[in-house]
C-alpha cells in the first residue's frame, strides 16, 4: 500500500507540474495558430496574382497543398514516435503517435475533399486517377487502418505496440506506394514545383510562391498546437483512468 | 540454423495438418472456382474484349483466396491456446513466422496452380505469352502477398474480429504489389513486345518482396511478444 | 533455482503482481494457493515468459529471464489450463512435434514412452478432439515434460480429473521431483496440495503473504493456515 501512495503522490506532482507549464505553451501556440492564419488569408486572397484560367477556384490550392504537406508531416511524427515507442516503451511515445495520427487523417479528408473541387475547375472533372490523388486516398486507408487498431480491446501496451509496428510499415510503405503509382500513370497533375520527367511544369509565379510558403507556415504551426492539445486531452484521460482505478483499490481495501 | 530448422517443423506441422483436415485449402479453391464463375456472369466470357480483364482476374482470385488461408493461420493457434504452446518453446518469434510463411506460401501456391489453369480454361483463354515470365511473376507477387499478409495476420490474430481486421489492414499496404503485378501480368499475357517494361515492373515487385520480407522479420519481435 | 526479486506486473493501470520476492531451490515442489483473481496465474505467466513483468527481475538458474530467454524456455514445461494440443493430431503427433521444436533426441520413442507411462497407449494414434477432460490432460502433462525440463509450472493440474487421473498425474510429478525438477503448481486443491508439496505459498492481492513447509502430509494444517490469511484477518 505504501508504494501505492507514493505512486499517487507522483501522479499528483507531476501533473501539477505540468499544470504550471502547459497553459503557456498551449496559449502561445494557440495565439501563433490564429495570427499566421489570418497573415496567410491576406497573403492568398489579396497578395497572391489570381491564376489566368482558374480564377478565383484556385485559391484553395493554397489550403489543398498546405493541408496535403501537414497529412504527410503529422504521419512522419507518428512514424518517428513509433519507433521510439518500441525502443523505449514509454506511453508519451505512443501518445504523440495517436494524435498525430488522428490529425494526419482529418487533414487527409481535407486533402482529398479540396482536391475535386480543384480538380473540377482545373481538369472539368471531380476525380482522376492519378498518382499523388491515388497515394493521398491509400494513405488515407492506410492510417484509417491504424485507427482501427487502436480501437481494439485489450490492454494499452498491446495496443501501442501493435500500432506503432503498423506505423512503422504503413510508412515504409507510401513511397513505395506513390513510385508504382507513378510510374502506372502520369496523366493530369501539373507538376508546380520544378520539371516533370515527362511534363512540362506550369511553373508559379512569384506572390503565389510567397503565399503558399506563408499558408505552410501557418498550417505548421496549426498542428503543432493541434498536437499539443490533443496529446495532453489523452493525458488528462490517462490520468482520470489512472485516479479511477485508485479509487476502486481504496473502495477495495 | 535452429531459425530454419524450427520453422521447417512449423511448416510441416501445418501442411501435415491441413493434409488431414484439407479444410482451408478445399475453402480456397472452391471459393476461386466461385469467384471465376461470378466473373463470368460480370465479363461475358464469349466477348473478345474479356480478354482484357483476365490478367485482372488473375489477382483478384489470388487475393481474395489468399486473405481466407491468411485468416485462418493465426486463428487456428487460438484453439486450445496452441500459440502459447509455440512461444513458450525455445525459438525466436521469426521462426513461427517463417513456418507460417512457408505454410501459408505453399498453399497459395497450390491454389493458383489448379484455379489459374481452371479460368483459362472456363473462358478459354489462349495462352501467347511466356510460360516462365508468366510463372516468375505469379511467384513474385504471391511471395510479397503472403510475407506482408503473415505478418499482418499475426498482428490481427490480436483482435477478436481479425477476419475483418486483416484485409483492411492489408489491402492499402499490398497496393504496390498489386498493381505492378497486374500490369505484368498484362504485358506477359497480350503483349509481348514491351516485355522490358513488364521486367521494369518485376523488379519493383522484387524491391517491394525484399523490403517488407526484412521488415516484417524485424519487427515480428514486437507483433508476438506477449 | 528460481530467484524472483520485486516483480510487479501492472496491466493498464491494475496491478496484478505487487512486489513479489521469492526464492525456489532446486529440486523444490512448491504449491501456489490464493483466491481468485490473486495473480497466481499471471505469476507462472510470468515464469513461463508469456508475461513481461513491469518491473522486477527473474532469475533461473542464474540467468536473466530478459536476455536470455530462449535458454530458459529449454528448461521450462508449462501446463496452463488449456491443453496446448493440436486437436486433429493424435498424442504421438502432438508429442513428436513438441519434441522437434524443442530439440528432444530420439523423440518418437521418448514420445511413445510417455503416452505409455500416463496410461493411454491404446489411444496412441487417435486424434485428441475425441478425448476426455482426464485424457487430454494426461497427454497435456506429457507435452510439458517431453524435453524433460529442469522447471515445471502447472497451472491447476488437478481440475477435472478422476481419481485414476490424478493418482496418475501425482506419479508423473512425483518422478520428475525424483530426477531433481523443480515444480510449482498454483491449485486450488489443498489435498493434492499437501500430498505432494513440500512447501505452500500463499498469494493474495498479487502478494506473497505465506510461505511455509509442511513434512506432514496434513490437509488440515494447510487450510488452517490458509483460512487465517485469506479469509480471516482482511
Amino acid at each position: 500500500m505504501s508504494m501505492n501512495l507514493e505512486r499517487g503522490k507522483a501522479v499528483l506532482s507531476g501533473a501539477q507540474l505540468t499544470d504550471t507549464k502547459k497553459p503557456n505553451l498551449s496559449k502561445i501556440l494557440f495565439g501563433a495558430a490564429v495570427i499566421t492564419m489570418l497573415v496567410s488569408l491576406y497573403f492568398i486572397f489579396i497578395f497572391a496574382a489570381e491564376e489566368k484560367t482558374m480564377g478565383a477556384a484556385q485559391k484553395i490550392f493554397y489550403f489543398h497543398v498546405s493541408s496535403a504537406w501537414l497529412a504527410f508531416m503529422a504521419f512522419f511524427v507518428t512514424f518517428v514516435f513509433s519507433i521510439l515507442f518500441l525502443i523505449k516503451r514509454k506511453r508519451i511515445f505512443d501518445t504523440y503517435a495517436y494524435v498525430s495520427a488522428e490529425i494526419g487523417v482529418v487533414f487527409t479528408i481535407i486533402v482529398l475533399t479540396t482536391g475535386p473541387i480543384w480538380a473540377k475547375s482545373a481538369w472539368n472533372t471531380w476525380w482522376v486517377w492519378e498518382p499523388r490523388l491515388i497515394t493521398t486516398l491509400i494513405l488515407f486507408f492506410i492510417y484509417i487502418a491504424y485507427i482501427m487498431i487502436r480501437q481494439m480491446d485489450g490492454v494499452w501496451d498491446k495496443k501501442a505496440r501493435l500500432a506503432s509496428v503498423f506505423g512503422i510499415i504503413g510508412f515504409a510503405d507510401v513511397p513505395i506506394v506513390f513510385f508504382a503509382i507513378r510510374w502506372w500513370q502520369t496523366k493530369f497533375h501539373p507538376i508546380v514545383f520544378g520539371e516533370g520527367p515527362s511534363q512540362k511544369g506550369g511553373g508559379i509565379e512569384d506572390t503565389m510562391l510567397v503565399a503558399l510558403l506563408v499558408t505552410i507556415t501557418a498550417f505548421t504551426i496549426l498542428y503543432s498546437y493541434l498536437l499539443h492539445k490533443g496529446v495532453s486531452f489523452e493525458k488528462m484521460k490517462i490520468m482520470v483512468e489512472r485516479y479511477k482505478e485508485k479509487l476502486r483499490e481504496d473502495l477495495e481495501n | 540454423m535452429n531459425l530454419f530448422r524450427t520453422a521447417l517443423f512449423l511448416a510441416k506441422k501445418d501442411l501435415y495438418s491441413e493434409l488431414k483436415t484439407k479444410q482451408i485449402l478445399t475453402t480456397q479453391i472452391i471459393f476461386a472456382g466461385l469467384v471465376i464463375v461470378v466473373f463470368s456472369f460480370a465479363f461475358d466470357p464469349a466477348n473478345n474484349t474479356t480478354k482484357a480483364v483476365i490478367p485482372g482476374v488473375i489477382w483478384v482470385i489470388i487475393v481474395f483466396a489468399g486473405i481466407l488461408g491468411l485468416n485462418r493461420s493465426f486463428i487456428s493457434e487460438q484453439r486450445n491456446d496452441t500459440m502459447q504452446g509455440l512461444l513458450v518453446a525455445p525459438m525466436e518469434s521469426a521462426s513461427i513466422y517463417l513456418g507460417k510463411f512457408l505454410a501459408n506460401f505453399t498453399m497459395m501456391l497450390i491454389v493458383e496452380l489448379v484455379s489459374i489453369p481452371f479460368l483459362f480454361l472456363l473462358f478459354d483463354f489462349k495462352f501467347l505469352g511466356s510460360l516462365p515470365y508468366f510463372i516468375l511473376v505469379v511467384f513474385l507477387g504471391s511471395f510479397g502477398f503472403i510475407a506482408i499478409g503473415t505478418f499482418l495476420a499475426a498482428l490481427a490474430a490480436n483482435s477478436k474480429s481479425s477476419e475483418m481486421l486483416l484485409p483492411l489492414l492489408l489491402f492499402p499496404i499490398t497496393t504496390p504489389i498489386l498493381i505492378g503485378v497486374v500490369q505484368a501480368t498484362r504485358i506477359i499475357l497480350t503483349n509481348m513486345e514491351k516485355l522490358a517494361s513488364a521486367i521494369a515492373w518485376i523488379q519493383l515487385v522484387t524491391a517491394y518482396d525484399v523490403i517488407f520480407f526484412v521488415v516484417c522479420f524485424l519487427l515480428i519481435d514486437y507483433v508476438l511478444e506477449v | 533455482m528460481i530467484e524472483i526479486k520485486k516483480l510487479s506486473k501492472q496491466a493498464d493501470n491494475k496491478f496484478i503482481l505487487r512486489g513479489i520476492d521469492l526464492r525456489v531451490n532446486k529440486g523444490e515442489t512448491v504449491a501456489v494457493l490464493g483466491p481468485n483473481g490473486a495473480g497466481k496465474s499471471t505469476l507462472l505467466k510470468v515464469l513461463a515468459t508469456l508475461i513481461k513483468p513491469t518491473a522486477g527481475h527473474v532469475l533461473m538458474n542464474g540467468l536473466d529471464l530478459r536476455k536470455n530467454h530462449i535458454e530458459i524456455k529449454k528448461v521450462i514445461g508449462y501446463l496452463p489450463h488449456s491443453s496446448l494440443l493440436y486437436d486433429h493430431y493424435s498424442p504421438l503427433e502432438n508429442l513428436v512435434f513438441f519434441g522437434n521444436i524443442y530439440g528432444v533426441n530420439n523423440v518418437e520413442q521418448r514420445a511413445v514412452n510417455l503416452v505409455k507411462e500416463v496410461g493411454l497407449s491404446f489411444f496412441l494414434n487417435e486424434p485428441v478432439k475425441n478425448f476426455s477432460r482426464g485424457m487430454i490432460q494426461r497427454i497435456a502433462i506429457a507435452r510439458a515434460i517431453i524435453h524433460e525440463p529442469e522447471v515445471l509450472l502447472l497451472d491447476e493440474p488437478h481440475t477435472g480429473l478422476d481419481q485414476g487421473a490424478i493418482s496418475i498425474l501425482n506419479n508423473v510429478i512425483l518422478s520428475m521431483k525424483e530426477k531433481g525438477t523443480t515444480t510449482l503448481m498454483v491449485t486450488h486443491d489443498f489435498k493434492q496440495a499437501a500430498e505432494i508439496c513440500d512447501r505452500i505459498i500463499i498469494v493474495k492481492n498479487g502478494k506473497i503473504v505465506d510461505d511455509f513447509r509442511i513434512e506432514t502430509r496434513n490437509q488440515g494444517f494447510v487450510s488452517e493456515k490458509y483460512e487465517l490469511q485469506v479469509e480471516g484477518v482482511s
